[in-house]
């Protein structure tokens, strides 16, 4: 990064007629899905059906909600690495305790979040760099996942399994579910005036502090959430397959870190949007389906990825520099 | 007393107390048995450790935001280019080493231009990169079940006096590293921008050209370090670099090296990349299950982390 501190300071596009191009950058996730959706409707008309798309946006549920954990914790300028496995540990217990012994389950999964809670707390404190810390957590919640389910195993508890095999009428459960994870979002981060402190803590601290804010706080609260999610999103993995696994939830940080970039969300201050979030994950998603389609050997599925996470970073540094403001 | 208080107030000391105590409990439990044995083990398992931890720390002092996170994929690729090239011929070992050597540095040379054009954060940059690359060892790797030529299995695991040839090698290796670091252009323009890139950058060093070098030695180092894992574990894997991600990171923080930039520790990573090692033995030799034996390892990151503190940012 070549900025400097103080460099980072909060602009102000509207101020400056730039609304075509701005609205170009926001509609540029939508775009990317809608140019997915369009290829495997190409390729496969009958894809793009009821039973279809269920199928195929089914495991975009709980990517969504971890690319949404994930996005709070880009949100105040950290990084949780730990997310994936967390999503894992989070599994194991919903197949097993959660299952056998509800209250001990949740009593487990709320101290989960408790810990998430903890660990922005340390961050903020200690002044240390997420990275580092989420790294160490990350072995943790593998090795707690590894010792609650040594082997592949557990069942989802009945109601749970039934809530995720919803059918809806008309519309996919999955299209529906990822509508109200977005809008309640939105609602909460970005139409609330804490949402905007919360967001502002990220955009500029120091002014937030100033104001008479604890940053303290919003880092414990942004860190919450983000614990609450990363529930949400293992409980959601659990409904849908019929079984665990302490290794269920592994691709899942690269995947939340990439849904909120290719979301449009900023690495850096505060500039995140859960409706976009939600999409990149979609997009994700049903990318793999289309390169399927497509008959690209599953080795390059990853690959694919991480050059459609390159096209869309190219495409907005494009847009980007024919603002003329170098980011 | 001047000189313990001197030797105490080196951040690195605390890593080699550490990997000295594991150490000991470790041999405490099986009563003096296998001592050395663990001690060869471990250093020969460090200098991998070592090896990336320099590449990741090079990288880290650039300033914060600044990691590889592509170490994992490359050094899988770089495995399967390097024993793909040896095809389990002694004559071909050089010609292994440095193709693995070329995969690294095209990483490296990828993975700057990916910062560069597209002005993203090189987590992100290395991220995409890694997706990337790790298809591309997948597809290249299929049913890649080359063993490594017998004169290249050899030298890794080849000993002096108990001592692996390795890490002897790698010792000097780093004692460079350390000169590269200290003493030349290269390294004190590292240093200069990891404390102030626009400072540096006004001082008039080639900013740009440097975090280019570095994100290139980092792929070098990568690459190397795929080879000779494949040389150790008689074979190549995609999966053989997976731990290395974190652990880069881990012994870069654990020796000392800060990670918003600007200082680096070069002594430090040894210490740390023996201390994680023989932790690993130590619970071995305990006989713990996997699990505990990664909460403990999570918990020791975090604990070394809130102990050393972040640095307050310059205002």
């Amino acid at each position: 990064m070549t900025s400097v501190p103080g460099a980072s300071a909060v602009r102000i596009p509207w101020a400056t007629g730039q609304t075509p191009r701005r609205f170009l950058r926001a509609a540029l996730p939508a775009i990317s899905l809608a140019l997915v959706i369009l290829g495997i409707a190409w390729l496969n008309q009958r894809a793009i059906s009821y039973f279809g798309l269920n199928l195929m946006l089914n495991l975009g549920i709980p990517v969504a909600l971890a690319t949404i954990a994930q996005m709070f914790v880009i949100t105040v300028n950290d990084l949780d690495l730990s997310i994936g496995t967390f999503v894992s540990f989070v599994g194991c217990v919903a197949a097993t305790w959660l299952r056998d012994a509800p209250l001990l389950g949740v009593a487990v999964l709320l101290a989960g979040v408790g810990v998430y809670a903890l660990i922005g707390a340390v961050i903020y404190l200690r002044n240390v760099p997420s990275i580092v810390v989420t790294l160490g957590m990350l072995f943790v919640w593998q090795g707690l996942a590894i010792l609650l389910l040594p082997k592949p195993g557990g069942k989802p508890p009945d109601w749970l399994h039934g809530l995720m095999n919803f059918r809806t009428p008309y519309v996919p459960f999955p299209i529906i579910a990822g509508i109200v994870i977005a809008v309640l979002v939105h609602i909460g981060l970005m139409r609330t005036s804490y949402g905007a402190i919360l967001r502002g803590s990220g955009g500029n601290p120091n002014a937030i502090a100033r104001a008479g804010w604890s940053l303290l706080k919003t880092k414990i609260i942004m860190y919450a959430l983000a614990g609450i999610f990363g529930v949400l999103s293992g409980l959601a993995l659990i409904g849908l397959t019929t079984s665990a696994d302490a290794n269920i939830g592994k691709g899942y940080t690269l995947l939340s870190i990439a849904g909120v970039i290719l979301g449009g969300g900023e690495f850096v201050g505060g500039r995140v949007s859960p409706i976009g979030a939600v999409i990149g994950a979609l997009t994700l998603t049903l990318a793999g389906s289309l390169l399927n389609f497509m008959r690209v050997s599953p080795d390059w599925q990853v690959g694919a990825q991480g050059a459609i996470l390159i096209i869309v970073l190219a495409a907005r540094a494009l847009i980007n520099r024919t603002d003329g403001r170098a980011s | 007393m001047r000189f313990w208080l001197k030797i105490f107030s080196r951040p690195w000391i605390w890593s080699y107390l550490g990997a000295l105590l594991v150490w000991l409990a470790a041999i405490a439990f099986t009563h003096g048995y296998g001592a050395g044995g663990m001690l060869t083990a471990g250093l020969a398992l460090a200098v991998f450790s070592v090896i990336t931890g320099v590449a990741q720390m090079f990288v880290i002092t650039l300033g914060p935001g600044n990691v590889d996170l592509s170490l994992p994929a490359n050094i899988g690729l770089a495995s399967a280019v390097a024993m793909k090239v040896m095809d389990g011929s002694d004559k071909m070992i050089a010609a292994g080493l440095v193709a693995a050597l070329f995969s690294g540095v095209g990483i490296g040379i990828g993975n700057y231009l990916l910062i560069w054009l597209l002005r993203i954060p090189p987590i992100i940059a290395t991220l995409s990169a890694s997706f990337i690359i790790q298809s591309a060892g997948i597809s290249y790797g299929r049913g890649l079940q080359i063993k490594p030529p017998p004169g290249f299995a050899e030298f890794t695991s080849a000993q002096l006096a108990g001592i692996p040839l390795l890490a002897i090698g790698t010792a000097i290796f780093t004692a460079g590293i350390g000169i590269l670091l200290h003493r030349t252009i290269y390294g004190r323009s590292v240093l200069a921008i990891g404390q102030n890139t626009r400072a540096a950058w006004l001082s008039g060093i080639p900013v740009e050209r440097i975090r280019c070098a570095t994100y290139v030695l980092s792929g070098a180092l990568g690459g190397i370090c795929g080879a000779l894992l494949a040389g150790y574990f008689r074979g190549s894997s995609l999966e053989i670099g997976d731990e290395y991600l974190l652990n880069s990171i881990a012994v870069v923080v654990i020796g000392g090296t800060s990670v918003s930039g600007g200082r680096a520790n070069v002594p430090g990573l040894w210490g740390a990349a023996l201390f994680l090692v023989l932790l690993l033995t130590m619970l071995n030799t305990f006989g713990v299950s996997a699990g505990i034996r990664f909460v403990v390892t999570g918990l020791v990151i975090i604990g070394v982390i809130i102990a050393a503190g972040g640095q307050k940012a310059a205002r």
